[in-house]
């Protein structure tokens, strides 16, 4: 679980790396070239981004003719979702005792 | 660099915010809703919240603006990194027409990021915000 968000993170917080995925997620399928033409890098380094993202689970491809598709996997992002709704889960519980609370403390 | 995580909890309170900034702030208050604790609302004073499933969370107070903000740290050694935490907490009251609006958040810290806890969250927000607003079209 540990290990799963560490390469999650690490994953993501390279802002390029991270930018190719928000453009996969807002987007939908791309391949290298277009996502070159919007990373701001060269191809090499937006392929070795992908791999990456890739080996993280973030993004899958898919081969057609000699292009390379890839596509977001927002499935991948449920064990960062876990700890915030965890959490936003015991605050919203203890919001509720904090209102009982204040419903009996004098003015 | 960047492996912070925040939640924010926000609910409108018919009270005003006197009344809140006490049940926040006075340690028999505190136990009542939150845990068993020994704050005290003074900058670098530091506590410990206990809770009923027997952790203690270490904590240091950071900010205390009187009816209006606070916000500590909420760290739980673990030797097991997947229980470990290192957060911050802060409680922003503001006056409504109906009371008060409560807006709590957490901002979490793999516990080997011993960086700045300040600054380092701007990038996770707009990253989670988006993922909302793609998760929504998605739907």
């Amino acid at each position: 679980m540990s290990d799963t968000h560490d390469l999650l993170f690490k994953t993501l917080a390279d802002p390029t790396r991270r930018g190719i995925f928000e453009r996969l997620c807002s987007q939908g399928e791309q391949t290298v070239v277009a996502l070159t033409a919007q990373a701001g890098v060269s191809q090499p380094a937006v392929s070795k981004h992908l791999a990456v993202l890739k080996q993280a689970g973030l993004v899958r491809d898919r081969h057609q003719g000699r292009q390379t598709h890839y596509s977001a996997q927002l499935a991948a992002l449920a064990p960062l979702a876990d700890w915030t709704n965890r959490m936003a889960g015991y605050w919203e519980s203890r919001f509720d005792d904090l209102e009982d609370l204040l419903k009996r403390m004098d003015q | 660099m960047t492996e912070a995580r925040s939640v924010i909890v926000e609910r409108e309170m018919p009270h005003p915010p006197e009344k809140l900034w006490r049940a926040l702030t006075q340690p028999h208050l505190i136990a009542e809703w939150l845990m068993k604790n020994d704050f005290v609302p003074a900058v670098g004073h530091r506590f410990n919240l206990r809770g009923d499933w027997g952790g203690v969370l270490d904590c240091e107070v950071l900010t205390v603006e009187p009816n209006r903000s606070l916000s500590y740290t909420w760290d739980f050694a673990h030797d097991d990194p997947a229980f470990a935490l290192k957060s911050v907490v802060t409680f922003t009251l503001t006056p409504s027409p109906k009371g008060t609006h409560l807006r709590m958040e957490q901002v979490g810290f793999r516990p080997e990021q011993k960086q700045a806890f300040g600054g380092a969250t701007a990038g996770w927000q707009q990253f989670f915000a988006k993922l909302e607003e793609v998760a929504a079209r998605a739907d």
